[in-house]
């Protein structure tokens, strides 16, 4: 039985103090309409805001970073089910070959072919994709120069090993590859002159590469100058760039994931790509008294109310059990603790930030949905 | 709400025994190279400066190489800065005669070395100027894990050492590095590399078989996509390349042969999370399949509780009725802790035990959670500590 731990304790998303950012955000609406209750055993008070806009009103697309064991792939899919919400089309994309997603919405492993993968709330279609760059480049080349997927060029570059050489003598341009085809589905239009999607979230690499797999015109500037590699690469740079893209971080609160989010968020401030929000995963609520955390901290606990109030509930307190909770309290405070420095400089990153729960069992479809109705009600979609 | 099929418990696999014990200690007295592995954000960093230090302080001299451009390494040894050179670690104790060197792999630069050693004289700086040479050994994908496996021979034929420690590339998978070797050979004799020397050798067999496979039509596409002007500097790096095709493919024979060698280690590291124990499972597998020695799995960051006769269950229960009664906040919130900490516990070894019950025969150990970061020497002996010393039913009870 899986439990997920409804209550959110969620930062209000912050409005970032620096002006030219904040015309980005200034349409967010803050109505302060708890969403949702507080904790029913303590801890710090809730505050979750309903919004009648999200926070990324322009956005069509969505990049999902974070470092490694945060948690990306399900805030990714979460994200992509809450901006579905509502009969909104969403295109859900992984370009590195794991097959996260599939294993996420439990069905077989994506294609190079969009896919339907689930039905959000609503009535809002979630579409998936597995991006390769073989195939990324068949589809360019039939796309832009009317080359048949199958004919003898596609079956010669095939055989040759063409793509493969080419990634590997000269890594961007798998990099330019796969943002193309990411580009096109967010500039894609539809038989109605509609676009095809009202969003695209890409489940992309981790916080250490993202700047380097984003830059691609940094990255094939040496190797193409002029002609069409560099027509495509400025052509996917002038999206990544837009404000039709945010690029949000995923972390935990814990001191590496930290610190690697804030020097993802500079080394993409650097090379100009739109950062979006962070995203903070594995959120447990203290469960001590605010006054308690710092006793437990020292180890100074009151053993003996501790004892007796196991005596009240009827629970043998022989002394190894009082040592042992008064042990665990002391690694609990600990951990709250250092949350909350990890909090603070999150903080100063003057992003939109969003809270999502530790689960108590591994992740599902079921629980794709609670995440992303917490997404929303944050503002995140 | 039900689990993900694929992760149903394997009926008894909790039956069988618990899984061997790894002797931590035995390994690092006995391996010339160790190789930890795994997916990111497991530790593997930390705890391959903790095997290194371990070993040092029990008197081999030792040296550990990271990759990580987050120098993750250098903050939890406490260092500044690492450089493509061992650099001596301060602090370490030298009461049993070893020693610890540290250093974070410079790929470009031993990729530099490389074309230096190998290349005909004036050809090096051709290939050192070619901006696909630079494209390629700058990059991440698959030139870091290969430089890795390179830098690893050289340090150990140093004769320096008698161990060296390896932390594998934050690849998309861990499997990446094995593969890096051969892949390098693969690219090398590749028919695309064939295509671009053909022109210079017309006539020779390759390009007459080539011709026959539609190539003007692949080459008109190839300037069509990619412009001649980039064909033209491909051509030129194959073709400066080529000079040292020999001495290449026998360096990544060579690395990969040391990975099979007598005195390497495998250890997988992985967290008590489904996503790291599932490539974990991944990884032991394949080494089974590549021959290769693996030593054990360290799990790390394992919470267990010493009061779990407690049960989340009851505690919860007890922590709601003195809610309810009033006067015993205090107790109410530490049995809430211990529930946590009690069904965080369960759930790991749920967990753990799927991968035991697939893979009975892999020696582990646990190293339990710790609180916060480990920055600092102390910090990895104690992690150092935590991998010899705990037994998986020490801890486990």
């Amino acid at each position: 039985m899986a439990r997920v731990t409804s209550t959110v304790f969620a930062t209000p998303a912050v409005v970032p103090a620096d002006s030219s950012e904040r015309s980005r955000y200034s349409d967010k609406t803050l109505t302060a309409k708890p969403a949702r209750t507080g904790p029913a055993d303590g801890g710090r008070p809730l505050l979750t805001y309903a919004r009648d806009v999200a926070d990324f009103p322009g956005v069509r697309l969505h990049v999902v970073t974070g470092k490694g064991g945060t948690g990306k792939t399900t805030v990714a899919a979460s994200l992509a089910l809450a901006l579905a919400g509502g009969g909104r089309k969403v295109l859900l994309a992984e370009v590195e070959g794991r097959q996260g997603l599939a294993q996420l919405f439990d069905c077989p492993p994506l294609r190079y072919e969009e896919r339907k993968v689930a039905v959000a709330p609503g009535g809002g279609d979630v579409f998936a994709l597995s991006i390769d760059p073989e195939d990324a480049l068949l589809d360019y080349l039939h796309m832009f120069y009317k080359l048949s997927r199958t004919g003898v060029a596609a079956r010669t570059l095939r055989r040759m090993g063409a793509i493969e050489f080419a990634t590997t003598v000269a890594p961007g341009l798998r990099d330019v590859l796969l943002t193309g085809k990411v580009k096109e589905a967010v500039v894609r239009r539809g038989g109605n002159g509609t676009a095809a999607y009202d969003a695209v979230v890409l489940d992309a690499p981790p916080t250490g590469r993202i700047a380097r797999f984003l830059n691609i015109s940094q990255e094939v500037s040496g190797l193409a100058k002029v002609g069409p590699i560099k027509a495509q690469s400025d052509g996917v740079m002038a999206v990544l760039r837009s404000q039709r893209t945010a690029i949000h971080l995923c972390t935990l609160l814990e001191e590496m994931p930290v610190q690697e989010t804030i020097d993802g968020v500079a080394e993409l401030e650097q090379v100009r790509l739109p950062v979006g929000g962070v995203v903070v995963n594995g959120i447990r609520p203290p469960l001590l008294p605010p006054a308690a955390l710092s006793a437990a901290e020292a180890g100074t606990l009151d053993r003996a109310q501790i004892a007796s109030g196991l005596e009240k509930a009827a629970l043998d307190a022989p002394d190894d059990l009082v040592d042992t909770l008064v042990g665990e309290a002391g690694d609990h405070a600990v951990r709250v603790a250092l949350e909350e420095r990890g909090r603070d400089s999150l903080g100063a990153l003057h992003r939109p930030t969003y809270e999502l729960p530790m689960l108590a069992e591994a992740v599902d479809l079921g629980s794709l949905y609670e995440l992303a109705d917490m997404l929303k009600a944050q503002g995140m979609a | 709400m039900t689990r993900n099929s694929k992760d149903a418990a394997r009926p008894g696999s909790a039956r069988k025994g618990p899984p061997p014990h790894f002797d931590v200690d035995a390994t690092l007295a006995t391996a010339a190279i160790l190789v930890c592995t795994g997916s990111g954000g497991v530790g593997k960093t930390t705890t391959a400066a903790a095997l290194a230090l371990r070993a040092a302080e029990s008197g081999r001299r030792t040296a550990v190489l990271t990759i990580d451009p987050a120098k993750r390494l250098a903050q939890s040894m406490g260092l500044t800065s690492l450089d493509n050179t061992p650099r001596r670690v301060a602090g370490v104790s030298a009461a049993e005669g070893g020693s610890l060197d540290a250093m974070m792999l410079d790929m470009k630069r031993t990729f530099d070395e490389i074309v230096l050693t190998h290349a005909e004289p004036g050809k090096a700086e051709q290939i050192l100027q070619n901006p696909f040479y630079q494209a390629l050994s700058s990059s991440f994908a698959g030139t870091q894990e290969y430089m890795a496996m390179e830098k690893l021979g050289q340090l150990q034929a140093t004769g320096d050492y008698d161990l060296v420690v390896v932390d594998t590339p934050p690849t998309r998978s861990a499997l990446d590095f094995l593969d890096a070797p051969e892949r390098m050979t693969t690219f090398l004799d590749g028919r695309m590399i064939r295509v671009l020397l053909a022109p210079a050798k017309a006539g020779s067999r390759a390009y007459v078989k080539v011709m026959s496979a539609g190539f003007s039509v692949f080459t008109g596409v190839l300037t069509k996509v990619i412009g001649a002007g980039v064909l033209q500097d491909v051509s030129q790096f194959v073709g400066a390349l080529e000079t040292m095709f020999g001495g290449f493919r026998e360096r990544a024979q060579a690395t990969y042969d040391l990975l099979k060698a007598p005195g390497t280690a495998f250890v997988v590291v992985a967290a008590p999370e489904r996503d790291a124990l599932r490539e974990a499972a991944y990884f032991v597998e394949r080494l089974g399949e590549e021959s290769m020695p693996l030593a054990g799995l360290v799990v790390n960051r394992v919470h267990r509780s010493a009061g779990e006769a407690l049960s989340a269950e009851r505690a919860h229960v007890a922590a709601q009725a003195l809610e309810e009664a009033g006067g015993h906040e205090l107790a109410a919130a530490v049995l809430r802790v211990h529930a946590e900490r009690v069904a965080l516990a369960s759930r790991e070894r749920r967990l753990q035990e799927r991968f035991t019950g697939a893979h009975p025969g892999v020696p582990l150990v646990e190293v339990a959670a710790l609180p916060g970061d480990v920055h600092d020497l102390e910090g990895l002996r104690s992690v150092g500590a935590g991998l010899a010393g705990a037994t998986t039913t020490a801890v486990c009870a």
